[in-house]
């Protein structure tokens, strides 16, 4: 048993490493076609996301995981109970938008930090739950819902920016964290702060959360099917209320971390451009992890240096830095493909037939 | 009478608004209906949207770059409709994947064709020509055109049992001799090819430029439109008419003063989000979607 589930994984290791390969040469592809050189744009990009050479680098990259975890764990827990919840961008937003709210707001210093995460977090999850009720009590199919969330979640970051909580020398940026409410560095002179380890713990708690509660038992029956969830006494529209609220509370926290916790403006620029993207980014590290929340923290190192490095690429080879995002779409294509483990399988079966036959 | 002629303006403009999310919706239905899901519409709109307006802005003629689009919807669906159908894929995740790659494509290729960053405006000859009495486009005759056709298709003619038979069993239509698989496959190329359309109204009928988020999220409201019409081309329509009106609405309402200061203009914007929703959650619980869509159809024990 043992050996055929090890077995397993690593043909899910090929599956993953073939997706990745595949989406590198057909992004290689692309950039040739548009005139410039693979070769430099690929090694623009590794130089500046996993170069041996200069720590600071590798800080960045791991500066960009950092988001990705919480969206991708957001993504992951809907996937595990068999809903697509792809709002983890809107649900971001309102998650900067308050800690924001709170960097506005005149506090004591050492409240600021801990109520800027907290109303993220809070905010983050009522727009989840908001998705939540929309799938739960009136059946409306979970990518509709959340998508209109994250336009209208973008608008009132907009609002927002330009009523009331602009900054008033710097009409391309909200009002930033004041100091005291600033997240530590962990490396000097780079974006890396202390959020990539409350990242790194989270994961490990939605881990125990998902393995070892009876609520994580629950979503994971779900995701076996609903049928099969109600005949274990689940209903399923209470847990997938928890499932929006969990996954919505999971990037809220993250956005409030950007504001808190990301040099140097600890704010939401114009048209949301620095966070916009991590939600979506965070499906590519979710199904790369195998919609797994440790498995997600490799995944969103591997993604963190596609962004981390998309600027050298852009400064050595010219390639637009949009061209990552390109390649993620082509992993992703290529990870909705069963694949390695479709043959895999498929021969085990034929094998265990002969066995079976000549037995 | 200024307040006909707003109503007359709002109407005409709701006819480009109602456009591509009907197109997209049509593909969609077709697409469903065959027992294929397919959430990439926004991609294939956009990328589709980006090279109509390459080829139309090349040759100066409108419609090349329509049939350009035409042609880029349908290969996608080719590519999305060959995982679904014949590798078994995840519809799902390979609709999302096309969404991924279409946004980074299209920033990417707007700086590749054109040497600018974010925003391109074609040449005003590139732009497909209004309807002269009446102020509209052709391609709107042509969309009420399509959807009268796919109803008739889908519900008068033998094909359209079958078509409909794969989304509903599958199985069943197997055994009395339907190549299920083709048949998927072909239905999610048409519907590819109707989105592609929508890109081309988009880009080159309608807002005449390419930016990299120009459908905006109508790729899903055109999903929110398919469950609305509870997948009945005629349905889609009368939907997409209150989904078009309302966007425009909201539009024109930006140039009232009295709207302006009751409503600030960013909240504006989230009007046909909002109203998309709360549509949707009014009238879905009597829909019903094809009963096998998004399940890959395997014969026997694969």
């Amino acid at each position: 048993m043992v050996n055929s589930r090890f077995t397993e994984y690593l043909v899910y290791i090929g599956n993953v490493a073939l997706a990745i390969l595949i989406g590198l040469a057909l992004g290689a592809l692309i950039i040739w076609l548009g005139g410039y050189d693979p070769v430099k744009a690929y090694t623009g990009l590794f130089e500046t996301s996993f170069n041996p050479s200069d720590y600071y680098y590798f800080a960045t990259t791991l500066s960009y995981a950092t988001p990705v975890i919480f969206t991708g764990l957001t993504f992951a827990i809907s996937s595990r109970a068999g809903i697509f919840n792809i709002g983890a961008e809107g649900q971001m937003y309102m998650g900067a938008l308050g800690a924001v709210i709170v960097a506005s707001m005149n506090l004591p210093s050492p409240l600021i930090l801990p109520m800027a995460l907290i109303t993220g977090t809070l905010m983050g999850a009522l727009w989840g739950l908001i998705a939540g009720l929309f799938r739960a009590l009136r059946n409306v199919n979970e990518v509709v819902a959340t998508i209109m969330l994250n336009w209208i979640a973008f608008w009132i970051i907009e609002y927002a920016r330009n009523y009331g909580l602009g900054d008033p020398r710097r009409q391309e940026k909200t009002i930033s964290m004041p100091v005291e409410g600033r997240l530590p560095l962990l490396v000097k002179n780079t974006e890396l702060s202390m959020a990539f380890v409350i990242a790194l713990i989270v994961a490990i708690l939605v881990y125990i959360f998902m393995w070892r509660t009876k609520i994580g038992y629950y979503i994971r029956v779900l995701g076996a099917g609903v049928k099969t969830a109600k005949y274990a006494g689940i209903d399923p529209r209470i847990i997938t209320l928890y499932v929006f609220i969990i996954g919505g509370a999971l990037s809220g926290l993250g956005g409030a971390l950007e504001i808190c916790g990301r040099p140097p403006t600890y704010a939401i620029t114009t048209a949301a451009s620095n966070i916009a993207g991590f939600g979506f980014t965070g499906i590519s590290v979710s199904l790369l992890g195998l919609n797994h929340p440790i498995l997600i923290i490799p995944a969103s190192v591997i993604i963190g240096g596609l962004l981390a490095g998309s600027r050298g690429m852009q400064i050595k080879a010219k390639v637009p830095l949009e061209m990552v995002m390109a390649v993620q779409g082509l992993i992703i294509i290529a990870l909705s493909v069963p694949g390695f483990t479709f043959v895999y399988r498929r021969w085990r079966i034929k094998k265990a037939l002969r066995g079976g036959g000549s037995a | 009478m200024p307040e006909l002629d707003l109503l007359g303006g709002v109407l005409i403009q709701s006819t480009w608004a109602m456009m591509p999310i009907l197109l997209a919706a049509l593909g969609e239905i077709l697409t469903e209906r065959s027992g294929v899901v397919n959430i990439g519409l926004e991609g294939i709109m956009l990328i589709s949207a980006l090279f109509a307006v390459f080829v139309a802005d090349k040759t100066l003629n409108p419609w090349l770059g329509v049939l350009t689009a035409i042609g880029i919807g349908a290969f996608i669906g080719l590519i999305h409709g060959f995982i679904s159908v014949y590798l078994k894929g995840n519809q799902i995740i390979s609709g999302l994947g096309i969404n991924t790659f279409a946004a980074g494509f299209v920033a990417y290729s707007i700086e590749v064709f054109w040497g600018v960053r974010g925003y391109y405006t074609p040449k005003p000859e590139a732009k497909v020509p209004r309807l002269p009495a009446i102020g509209v486009s052709p391609l709107f005759l042509a969309t009420i055109a399509i959807t009268i056709v796919l109803f008739i298709i889908l519900y008068k003619f033998d094909i359209g049992l079958k078509i409909r038979a794969c989304g509903e069993n599958p199985e069943a239509a197997d055994v009395v001799g339907v190549k299920v698989e083709l048949m998927q496959l072909t239905s999610t190329i048409i519907g590819g090819a109707l989105t592609g359309l929508a890109g081309a109204v988009l880009s080159i009928d309608w807002l005449a430029s390419i930016t990299k988020q120009l459908p905006a999220g109508r790729g899903f409201i055109a999903l929110a439109l398919v469950n609305f019409a509870n997948w009945n081309p005629l349905y889609g329509l009368l939907g997409s008419f209150i989904f078009g009106f309302l966007w425009t609405a909201s539009e024109y309402m930006k140039n009232l003063e009295y709207f302006t200061r009751a409503i600030p203009m960013p909240l504006i914007n989230t009007i046909p989000y909002i109203a998309t929703l709360i549509v949707v959650a009014g009238v879905i619980g009597r829909s019903r979607p094809p009963q096998s869509v998004g399940v890959p159809y395997r014969r026997e024990l694969d």
